[in-house]
C-alpha cells in the first residue's frame, strides 16, 4: 500500500554527531527554522534549574568538612558575610556585596595575628553559585597547596576564609586585613544553562579597598568539564609567582601559562581540527 | 558653575541641580540608575525632567561639560572634535523640538548623516530620554551606518550575525564544531568571534589561527575576531598572527576604559597596526568594541551620570576609531543595572538608537543572565524590534547558551526567525557565499538544505575516532 511519503515535519542535523565534542548545544534540527519541540523544552528546563541555583544558599559547615577532609585543616575557616544581608540584597546592591559586614570586619581583626605578614590569603566567596564553590574549592585547594608546597619558595598562607553574599572585590578587603602581599578570590560565576558550577578565581597583588578590575588576574570555568582543578592551579601558581617577582597584577601581568605552546609543535598549540583536516 | 532649573507643577516646586541631575532624573527607571543614587524619586518627577528637559537649547551640552574638560579624555574628544558645520542644520533646536526634527519628514537618511559628526552623545542621550520605544525604532531605521571589512555590513534590508563558537577550554574541536553548526545555519557575517575561556596571547594567537584556516579553506568572506585585550591583540600583531579585528570593550569615562586597562592612545595605536595588516578585502574597518550600559558604575567611574549617558558617551570613543562592529552587550551586566526584560528592552533600543544617531555601526547582543528576572520571551520581544528597527548584527550561538560566558544570547535558529518574519537577509558577499556552497536550498526565502553540502560532508570525515573533549 503506498503510505504518505511527505517529508519529516522536523529536519534532523546530519552533523549531530559533532555533540560528542562539545557541551554547546549544537545539531538541534529544526522545525522549518525553529527549534524543535524537545530541544525547546530542554532548553527551558535547563533555564529554570539555573535560576533555582542562584538562590541556592553556601552550606559553611558542608565546606568546612570538605576543606578538613581533604586538606586536613588546622584550623576553622574564619566565616565572613558581607554587607548584603539577603540574597535579594545582594543582586541589587553590589556594592555592598563589596564590604564585610561591620560584624565581619570586626571578627577578622580579632582572628587575624597581629603584626604577621602572609603571602597569599585565601578568600572563597558563594558570588552566583554556591554550587560552584560547594563542590570545587576542595579539590582546587588541594591542587594549589600541593603545587606551592613544590616551589622553590615558601608560601605562607593566612588562615582561610569563607564569605557569604560576595563579589570579587570583598577579596580586597579581607586580603588587606590579614596583611598578605596577595589575595585569591575564589568565586562561584554567574551559572550557566549547561555550567551552574563553574568556579572563578581572581588574584590580586597588594590588595587594599578600591582596587579596579584591571589590577585582577582571571581565571574561570574552573569545574571538572571544565578547567580542571590541576591545570588550574598549575596556571595560577604561574601567576602568583610572577606577581611576586614584579609585585603587581593586571593587566601589566600578562598570563604566560600557555606561552610554551607557541614553541614548537607541542600538540597544544596545534589548531588541527576535521574541518581543516586536509 | 553648574546651572540649576526649577519648574513648579501644580503646588510642587521642582529643582535639579545641574544638567547631569536632570538627565539622571529624565531618565526611564532601571536598576542601575536607582543603584547609583540618581533616579527621579517619583514617576512626577521623572516627568518633570523630561519636561524640563525638552526646553532646554541643544547648544547647552556644548557649553556644559558633564564630566570636565580636564579631567577626562572622552569629554575632550567629544568638544574638539564637535563639527560646527554638521551641527549648523539643529543648531536653533531645543532638546524636544530635536525629537520633532528626527521624526520628522526632514530628517530623511540622508540628512540625518549629514548632521552625524555635529551631534554629541549628550545630545542623543537627552532627545532618547524624551523618546518612546516607537520612536527610538523609527528614527534608527532611518539612519544607516555601513561599513565593511570582507564584506559590507549595516546595508538596508541586512541583518548579520557575529558567529560566537565559545568553548569552556577553548577546546579546538569543540570551538569548530560550533562553527560548523552556525554557518550551516547561515550564521557568521558579522564575525567569527571568539570570547577565550582564558586570557592570554599564546592562546589567543592560536585561535587566530584556528579561525583564519576555516575562513580561507573555505573562502568564507567573513572576518574573525578572539575578543581578548586590545594589548593582548597588539602582541598578537607583532608576534605575526593573522589578526582580522581588533576588539576592546569600552566605557564612556575616562576613568571607566583606565579601569580596563586602556585608554585613547592604545586604541589609535591597535587601528594602525591592523590596518597595516591590510587583510581587508572590500574595507578597511578594523576595530570591533563592545560597550553596555552600567559599566561605567560597575568601575565606580560614573561621576554621577545616568548609565544610558555614559553608554552614549562610550559612542564618542567607538566612533573615533571606525569600527566594523559595535555591540552592546545589552543583558550581560546583570539585575544590578538592568533588572528585568522591560528594563532590557529598552535599554537596548536606547543603545542602537544612539548609536546609529551618531554613526555607529550598532548591533547588539540580546541577552540575559540566570540572576536577571529575563527570559527567552523577552529576547524574542526585543530581537524583533531591533530587526525593525535596523539594527545590523545581532549574535549567533548554539541553542541560545553560552557554555563559557554563562549567559543566554541570540540562536542561530533566532536569527533566521527574525529574517525570515521581516524579510531581513545576509551581508550580500556572504549571502552569495551560502548560496554557493549550497547551504541554503533557497537562500532568498530563508529555505534551508536539508542535506550536507558537499564540502562539508567531506570535512566530517576527518572527525576523530574517539571524541577528545572531556577525556
Amino acid at each position: 500500500m503506498a503510505h504518505n511519503e511527505s517529508p519529516p515535519i522536523v529536519v534532523e542535523n546530519p552533523w549531530e554527531r559533532l555533540n560528542a565534542f562539545t557541551d554547546a548545544r549544537i545539531g538541534l534540527g529544526r522545525a522549518g527554522v525553529s527549534l524543535p519541540t524537545t530541544k525547546h523544552l530542554d532548553f527551558q528546563l535547563a533555564h529554570a534549574q539555573a535560576q533555582d541555583a542562584v538562590h541556592c544558599a553556601l552550606d559553611g559547615n558542608s565546606l568546612e568538612a570538605a576543606l578538613t577532609n581533604t586538606l586536613g585543616l588546622t584550623m576553622p575557616l574564619i566565616r565572613l558575610h558581607s554587607h548584603a544581608q539577603d540574597r535579594a540584597t545582594y543582586l541589587q546592591r553590589p556594592d555592598y556585596g563589596r564590604r564585610l559586614s561591620d560584624e565581619s570586619r570586626e571578627h577578622l581583626l580579632n582572628a587575624a595575628v597581629t603584626g604577621q605578614r602572609f603571602d597569599l590569603a585565601v578568600v572563597i566567596v558563594d558570588g552566583l553559585s554556591a554550587l560552584a564553590v560547594q563542590q570545587n574549592s576542595a579539590p582546587f585547594l588541594a591542587a594549589l597547596t600541593e603545587c606551592l608546597t613544590r616551589d622553590a619558595n615558601d608560601w605562607q598562607l593566612a588562615p582561610f576564609t569563607m564569605v557569604e553574599q560576595g563579589r570579587v572585590a570583598i577579596g580586597d578587603e579581607v586580603g588587606s586585613l590579614l596583611n598578605a602581599d596577595a589575595v585569591l578570590v575564589m568565586i562561584g560565576e554567574r551559572p550557566g544553562l549547561s555550567s551552574p558550577d563553574s568556579l572563578g578565581l581572581y588574584m590580586t597583588w597588594a590588595p587594599e579597598v578600591g582596587l579596579k578590575d584591571d589590577r585582577r588576574n582571571c581565571i574561570s570555568n574552573v569545574r571538572p568539564a571544565g578547567l580542571k582543578a590541576e591545570e588550574a592551579a598549575r596556571r595560577l601558581v604561574l601567576l602568583l609567582k610572577e606577581a611576586r617577582q614584579l609585585k603587581v597584577s593586571g593587566v601589566k601581568l600578562k598570563d604566560r601559562s600557555e606561552e610554551d605552546v607557541l614553541e614548537g609543535n607541542s600538540a597544544k598549540g596545534s589548531t588541527r581540527n576535521f574541518l581543516v583536516a586536509d | 558653575m553648574a546651572q540649576t532649573y526649577h519648574t513648579t507643577v501644580g503646588s510642587r516646586r521642582y529643582r535639579f541641580n545641574g544638567l547631569a541631575e536632570l538627565m539622571a532624573k529624565a531618565t526611564p527607571p532601571r536598576s542601575g540608575d536607582r543603584l547609583a543614587g540618581v533616579m527621579a524619586e517619583s514617576a512626577e518627577e521623572r516627568v518633570v525632567a523630561q519636561m524640563v528637559l525638552a526646553e532646554l537649547p541643544l547648544t547647552t551640552f556644548l557649553n556644559e561639560a558633564l564630566i570636565p574638560y580636564e579631567e577626562d579624555e572622552i569629554t575632550r574628544l567629544i568638544i574638539d572634535e564637535h563639527d560646527t558645520h554638521a551641527f549648523a542644520p539643529i543648531r536653533h533646536l531645543t532638546v524636544g523640538d530635536f525629537r520633532n526634527w528626527l521624526l520628522s519628514d526632514q530628517a530623511t537618511s540622508e540628512a540625518l548623516t549629514a548632521v552625524r559628526a555635529g551631534v554629541t552623545p549628550e545630545m542623543a542621550a537627552a532627545v532618547s530620554k524624551l523618546m518612546r520605544n516607537q520612536d527610538l525604532i523609527l528614527v534608527a531605521k532611518k539612519c544607516q551606518v555601513t561599513t565593511a571589512f570582507r564584506n559590507t555590513i549595516g546595508l538596508p534590508g541586512r541583518l548579520s550575525t557575529r558567529l560566537q563558537p565559545n568553548h569552556p577550554t577553548d577546546d579546538v574541536t569543540g570551538i569548530a564544531a560550533s562553527i560548523l553548526d552556525g554557518l550551516l545555519y547561515g550564521s557568521g557575517d558579522a564575525v567569527i568571534g571568539i570570547n577565550p575561556a582564558t586570557d592570554n596571547v599564546a592562546q589567543s594567537v592560536k585561535l587566530m589561527r584556528l579561525m583564519d584556516e576555516v575562513i580561507n579553506k573555505y573562502e568564507i568572506p567573513t572576518q574573525s575576531c578572539v575578543l581578548t585585550h586590545v594589548t593582548n591583540t597588539l602582541e598578537a600583531i607583532e608576534q605575526g598572527a593573522p589578526v582580522d579585528l581588533v576588539f576592546q570593550s569600552i566605557g564612556g569615562t575616562e576613568a571607566t576604559n583606565r579601569s580596563f586597562g586602556f585608554d585613547l592612545s592604545t586604541l589609535a595605536e591597535a587601528e594602525t597596526a591592523a590596518q597595516t595588516l591590510n587583510r581587508g578585502t572590500v574595507g578597511r574597518n578594523v576595530m570591533y568594541f563592545e560597550t553596555g550600559q552600567g559599566s561605567s558604575l560597575s568601575a565606580g567611574a560614573h561621576h554621577g551620570l545616568d548609565q544610558q549617558t555614559c553608554e552614549a558617551r562610550a559612542y564618542a570613543v567607538a566612533r573615533k576609531f571606525n569600527p566594523l562592529l559595535v555591540n552592546t552587550v545589552v543583558g550581560f551586566i546583570g539585575p544590578e543595572y538592568l533588572f528585568d526584560g522591560k528594563e532590557i528592552t529598552r535599554a537596548g533600543l536606547e543603545d542602537h538608537f544612539c548609536g546609529k544617531l551618531l554613526g555607529v555601526p550598532m548591533g547588539c547582543d540580546v541577552c540575559y543572565t540566570n540572576h536577571a528576572e529575563a527570559d527567552q520571551n523577552d529576547m524574542d520581544n526585543l530581537l524583533t524590534l531591533l530587526g525593525v528597527a535596523g539594527c545590523n548584527f545581532v549574535m549567533g550561538i548554539p541553542g541560545s547558551d553560552d557554555i563559557m560566558l554563562n549567559y543566554q544570547t541570540t540562536s542561530f535558529h533566532d536569527a533566521l526567525y527574525a529574517r525570515r518574519v521581516l524579510g531581513l537577509k545576509a551581508a550580500p558577499e556572504f549571502e552569495q557565499w551560502l548560496e554557493k556552497m549550497q547551504i541554503f536550498e533557497d537562500v532568498s526565502t530563508h529555505r534551508l538544505n536539508d542535506r550536507l553540502p558537499a564540502a562539508f560532508a567531506n570535512s566530517l570525515r576527518h572527525l576523530p575516532q574517539e571524541p577528545r573533549y572531556g577525556a
